[in-house]
């Protein structure tokens, strides 16, 4: 707006008022921050308690220790760099890949997988799309299974021993941040490691009480040690499995 | 603060550009306070405008335990479930008897078939090409789709009961089962032994036996060990997946090491029961699609 020289030399119009701003840079940054926080209050903050975004939902319970020991190397090798775990509710991407996700499905990931930009498929529902030995396979060497598939080969996962001792801290840093471990599933997190791998294992049933439904056989196909392809497996079989969308009513939570 | 250069002056007015000045002065040359094009402005107001009328009609403000619905009630739940009724009754359209029709009807119909065969060819492209590899041509320890040799039956319902309950997936209960033993691990048979039953099925297929094998006592090994899954005459079980080993083709390989480390620590390939994950019609599709691959039966 063309402020005339009469204007200014009086009071400032209202058009001229931003003139304050743009010459007091305390007060621009202030201004700033005022703004950003009320954007911020409006969009982040209702996330946290509308009915919509915190839906509880049947079947959630905590990755085991192994899953969780999985998910780790998941993060650790990038694979959220090409793959996301976030089905949209769009209709081509229900038909390609099952039910669209639902917020509570990540609600023990942290931090969570979502993602659109996908340079491989999407992994919320990749559990038990495959079996054991191909996941091995698949991680040993993509293109031995998948002759057009861009993926690096991760071999070394398969002959890495997994580092048992560091899970009970991990599940400690997971309770802190809202995750509901017990003591009691955090002391026994090696024992419930190992049991995972191993039906056999006599804290079997003590494991499964603990994590109900939970699968548990040897991974990685080699039962003399637990490796990192144990838990990487263990982690890729049980994504997107704990809800029963034969139960989840839909119609329900159309929100 | 203070720059050399910089002067303050009154603000006052350009006469050559007809705008006002801001009053700073670097030089010499004092700065033009040209405001926005206008259309830009306008533009910019247009936005606040829209999003005004954008709050109304869709979800967009937060309130105590929920949220502004919008006039219209939208959710994208609720839109692509929409979508995808929509998808089903185009397909229902397209053929509407592929939901009833038996598989063998539509074999006999080239509608149904044409239609089964474009859903399954879909199907297998996203669920399956991982293990069967594009084509349905397999991998090694993944069969081949496109061969007459099957494990477990190459019938329309044989296809359907193997893609429905999967094999060896323990979750579903009515999965194919069948167990190749680890004759070496578990201690039933000795190295050499393994060897010399290598060796007599190596005959069968007419492969070539290790020289100097001893075939006769690797047929005694294999009439009571092996031949009762795999036949007398070893041309297999399909009840328990036992392959025919007098054909030319080795899901594990036909190498004489390869065949000792089938009989050493067993085979047991696994295959994802798909009813769980997949709708029966598009199971139907994938059956008939499967069949029709070269090796229907």
């Amino acid at each position: 707006m063309t402020t005339s020289p009469q204007a200014q030399a009086g009071k400032p119009s209202l058009w001229a008022r931003h003139k304050i701003f743009e010459t007091n840079s305390i007060l621009l940054i202030l201004g700033i921050l005022i703004v950003v926080s009320i954007g911020g209050l409006v969009e982040i903050a209702p996330l946290f308690y509308l009915r919509s975004t915190i839906e509880k939902v049947e079947g959630m319970r905590p990755y085991t220790p192994l899953e969780l020991a999985g998910r780790a190397i998941y993060v650790r090798e990038g694979c959220y760099n090409c793959h996301s775990q976030m089905i949209r509710p769009l209709r081509d991407e229900i038909e390609r890949y099952g039910h669209f996700s639902l917020a509570a499905e990540s609600m023990y990931d942290k931090p969570f997988q979502w993602g659109s930009k996908r340079t491989g498929p999407d992994l919320a529902r990749v559990g038990g799309k495959y079996s054991d030995a191909w996941q091995l396979q698949h991680l040993n060497a993509p293109r031995s299974l998948v002759p057009q598939s861009i993926m690096p080969g991760y071999p070394f996962l398969a002959t890495t021993e997994l580092d048992v001792n560091r899970i009970a801290q991990e599940m400690r840093v997971n309770r802190m941040s809202g995750v509901p471990y017990t003591d009691e599933m955090i002391a026994n997190a090696v024992t419930d490691l190992r049991a995972q791998v191993d039906p056999d294992h006599p804290q079997a049933d003590a494991f499964q009480k603990r994590y109900p439904k939970a699968a548990s056989r040897d991974f990685d196909g080699n039962p003399q040690r637990i490796t990192e392809a144990d838990a990487m497996i263990a982690y890729l079989q049980m994504l997107g499995t704990l809800v029963d969308f034969k139960q989840y009513d839909n119609k329900a939570n159309l929100r | 603060m203070t720059n050399p250069n910089h002067t303050a002056h009154e603000p006052d007015f350009d006469a050559v550009t007809g705008q006002s000045t801001t009053g700073h002065s670097w030089d010499g040359i004092r700065e033009l306070n040209t405001p926005l094009p206008r259309w830009w402005l306008w533009t910019f107001y247009i936005t606040i405008l829209w999003s005004i009328g954008y709050w109304l009609v869709y979800p967009a403000w937060p309130l105590i335990s929920s949220h502004t619905t919008g006039l219209f009630g939208y959710s994208s739940r609720a839109a692509v479930a929409l979508e995808v009724q929509a998808l089903e009754q185009r397909r229902d359209q397209q053929a509407a008897g592929l939901k009833t029709a038996s598989l063998e009807e539509i074999k006999a119909s080239p509608e149904l078939l044409r239609v089964a065969l474009a859903r399954g060819k879909a199907s297998f492209a996203e669920n399956c090409v991982g293990c069967h590899g594009q084509g349905g041509t397999g991998a090694p320890s993944y069969p081949n789709l496109t061969d007459d040799d099957w494990v477990w039956g190459g019938g329309l319902k044989d296809i359907q009961a193997t893609i429905q309950n999967g094999i060896r997936w323990t979750q579903n209960a009515d999965t194919r089962m069948g167990e190749m033993l680890a004759f070496g691990r578990q201690g039933m048979l000795k190295k050499d032994e393994i060897e010399q039953v290598v060796d007599f099925v190596r005959s069968l297929a007419k492969l070539e036996p290790a020289k100097g094998a001893n075939l006769a006592a690797g047929k005694a090994l294999y009439e009571t060990n092996c031949a009762s899954c795999h036949g007398e005459a070893g041309k297999g079980n399909r009840e328990v997946g036992a392959p025919d080993l007098t054909d030319a083709i080795w899901l594990y390989g036909s190498s004489r090491e390869a065949m000792i480390e089938s009989v050493h620590n067993g085979r047991a390939g696994i295959m994802p029961a798909w009813a769980s994950r997949l709708d029966p019609v598009t199971i139907k599709a994938l059956t008939v699609y499967v069949h029709s691959l070269g090796g229907g039966q």
